[in-house]
């Protein structure tokens, strides 16, 4: 069985994951900030067949708490092997660009407290000399666009730090896996029309799950992205600035 | 909540537009506004009773956590957008099953309770409501109203079958049955008429607990009323035979422009089908799943109706008006040419209903889709009504899109009573078009 961490327990994705995880009978532990959510899906994932479920309430952005948290959650479960990091806010873009407060604060919840959790996660697993670590960054990091770029700033550094520290860990035996949703109907994002190109979260996280047994390192989620982020990607600037629709 | 979409219920018809307000936190309030509410399961009522035209869907599928399961003694609590497929997932295996189950396991907990359905063992439990245990009612003042058969109990009659009208519906706890292992022992019995399915029927009540029976409307004459009797029980711990769970399913991947249901295919079918056993009666062992939801297998099937959608009529004429009433019903709909793709019929039990609003009487009842041809089709169904009333039966409201007011206060003569308890911010598409306000 894994003993698995997971921040952010509350959204969507991190929740279908942790059912298909109870299923396997794993040991979690559960961090989010709405005590009441996290009572009511620990109750069901203990039902849906978790062998050890237990939650803490914490925001995240408080990072002097991370240390005791790590504790909290190897005490717990008795050891830890994984770590599942899905926290996030959806920043508003319009108005980020009117307030440098409101940048900073998006910045610290999708970028700053993920690699501060990390720096501690790292080191000690690196000690363990083993270890899966996940995270949810997402294809808005794979290049700003006007539309998103706060949310997107913070993406890309998730993203740069989790390739940099999967090469520092991988003589240590430690996974790394960077998960790249493309958009996903959660409640994070109930306010955008859909269309064929939206996933469900179930769906999103069969390929985690998956890409977290298969050991795989970058992981795109449906597979499209991976060809359509490549095309983004390589569109020259000249002519990428120009492109408004997206 | 900003989400606009148009909505559809299982028969695709009628079209109406709504905002969509997804619920995921079963501690939330109700969202604020001027329009109406409905709450909204998975969309399997068939005609407008889970739509709400210009107003808001409260979607309860998002509230789908289990919230304790005793696997001793078979009490199971979830919130109310859990399906019946989820809780039979989890439970079978643990050797338990639920006390009642309509002809689609893909409906939620709460939209079971909300139309009190009703399954192949009617004659022996009742509807799904005799076995709700309680429920939480959230109501649009912020209160919540935890009911039961012995707490709230007139909010508790009110919202079983209430169709979603008197609050949302957080989340319920019912009470399930043992079982040894996922098989039903099953008989399928040819008759060849309507006294014969009676007869039949009357010999299996009390030795099966499942019974239903198929009928080829598409006959008539000698032919009217024939069919297949099906009954079954749970299998005997020591199962001889041990059929696996069916696998894959197919999906029928958009609408065709016209129904691929019409009078030639119609006919080709119903008598393929009623000659696809030989001998007078089979035997088999079944998975629960084929025999319980045979057309659960073959995803969005509703699409094979066409752009138009189609009509769901279901009856259920009382005591010794039934057979009578049966024959009128299958003669006006073989001589109108509009038969049914799927006919079924079967005897309801005594036990009452707990809900006021409840469909299932003692009687019997019957149930019929036809493609919507327009004018044609509405005329018949207003016909198979007026036998229906005369025979001082009722029609299934979770089924349907356009009984007349008049009609729907000859069936539910309970209404007045009811109508009491709906909250003053919740309102349906059925509900506006049967009170015609």
């Amino acid at each position: 069985m894994r003993k698995v961490l997971i921040v952010g327990a509350t959204s969507a994705i991190a929740e279908a994951v942790a059912r298909l995880l109870a299923a396997r009978g794993d040991f979690l532990y559960l961090v989010g900030r709405r005590a009441e959510m996290l009572e009511a899906i620990a109750a069901d994932l203990r039902i849906r067949g978790a062998a050890r479920v237990q939650t803490e309430t914490l925001d995240i952005n408080t990072i002097e708490h991370h240390a005791a948290l790590l504790d909290h959650a190897a005490a717990a479960l008795g050891g830890l092997d994984t770590v599942l990091v899905a926290h996030g806010t959806l920043s508003e873009q319009a108005a980020c660009q009117q307030s440098v407060a409101l940048t900073f604060q998006e910045l610290h919840t999708n970028a700053l407290s993920v690699i501060a959790l990390l720096t501690l996660v790292a080191n000690r697993f690196e000690s363990q000399r083993a270890g899966t670590i996940v995270v949810i960054s997402s294809v808005a990091g794979d290049r700003g666009r006007q539309s998103n770029y706060v949310y997107g700033t913070a993406k890309a550094a998730v993203s740069s730090f989790l390739s940099g520290l999967r090469q520092r860990l991988h003589q240590a035996g430690v996974r790394v896996l960077t998960i790249k949703p493309g958009f996903v109907d959660t409640p994070m994002t109930r306010d955008f029309a859909k269309n064929p190109l939206w996933a469900k979260p179930e769906r999103v996280a069969s390929d985690i799950v998956r890409a977290m047994e298969k050991g795989k390192d970058v992981v795109y989620t449906p597979g499209f992205w991976r060809p359509v982020m490549w095309i983004i990607k390589s569109i020259p600037e000249r002519i990428f600035k120009s492109l408004s629709f997206l | 909540m900003t989400e606009r979409a148009a909505t559809l219920s299982w028969g695709r018809y009628p079209r109406t537009r709504q905002t969509l307000f997804r619920y995921h936190d079963r501690h939330a309030t109700l969202p604020a506004t001027e329009y109406p509410l409905l709450p909204y399961g998975n969309g399997r009522s068939y005609g407008d009773s889970c739509l709400n035209d210009g107003g808001v869907l409260l979607h309860t599928r998002g509230l789908d956590r289990f919230i304790a399961f005793d696997a001793v003694t078979g009490v199971m609590r979830c919130e109310a957008g859990v399906l019946l497929a989820e809780i039979l997932a989890l439970v079978v295996p643990q050797g338990w099953f639920l006390m009642v189950t309509p002809g689609t396991q893909f409906v939620t907990l709460g939209g079971a309770i909300a139309n009190d359905v009703h399954g192949k063992n009617h004659h022996r439990a009742g509807t799904f409501g005799a076995h709700v245990r309680c429920f939480e009612l959230l109501r649009s003042d912020g209160s919540r109203l935890r009911c039961s058969p012995t707490e709230n109990t007139d909010w508790f009659a009110a919202t079983v079958g209430g169709l979603g009208l008197t609050g949302l519906i957080v989340w319920a706890e019912i009470q399930l049955r043992r079982i040894a292992n996922p098989w039903i022992a099953s008989e399928t019995i040819r008759f060849g008429g309507l006294d014969e399915f009676f007869a039949v029927s009357a010999d299996s009540d009390d030795d099966y607990e499942y019974t239903v029976a198929w009928l080829d409307c598409a006959s008539r004459g000698a032919a009217l009323g024939r069919g297949l009797f099906m009954r079954g029980n749970h299998a005997p711990a020591l199962c001889a035979t041990q059929p696996r769970a069916p696998t894959g399913r197919l999906s029928v991947p958009f609408a065709p422009p016209c129904s691929l249901i019409n009078s030639w295919s119609l006919k080709t079918f119903n008598t393929l089908y009623y000659h696809r056993q030989r001998t007078r009666i089979t035997r088999a062992i079944a998975h629960y799943a084929p025999f319980f939801y045979p057309l659960d297998s073959l995803l969005a099937w509703n699409r094979i109706y066409g752009r138009h959608g189609f009509l769901q009529y279901q009856c259920a004429i009382p005591g010794a008006q039934g057979h009578a009433a049966t024959r009128e019903l299958l003669e006006r709909i073989a001589h109108s040419g509009m038969g049914s793709f799927l006919a079924v019929l079967k005897i309801f039990g005594a036990i009452p209903a707990v809900g006021w609003l409840s469909f299932p009487r003692p009687g019997v009842t019957l149930a019929l889709d036809f493609p919507n041809q327009g004018p044609a089709t509405f005329r018949l169904l207003e016909s198979l009504d007026a036998v229906v009333a005369t025979a001082g039966g009722a029609v299934y409201p979770a089924k349907d899109a356009r009984m007349s007011a008049l009609r729907f206060r000859e069936f539910f003569p309970q209404w007045p009573h009811f109508r009491a308890y709906i909250d003053p911010r919740f309102s349906s598409s059925f509900w506006r078009r049967v009170m015609e306000e």
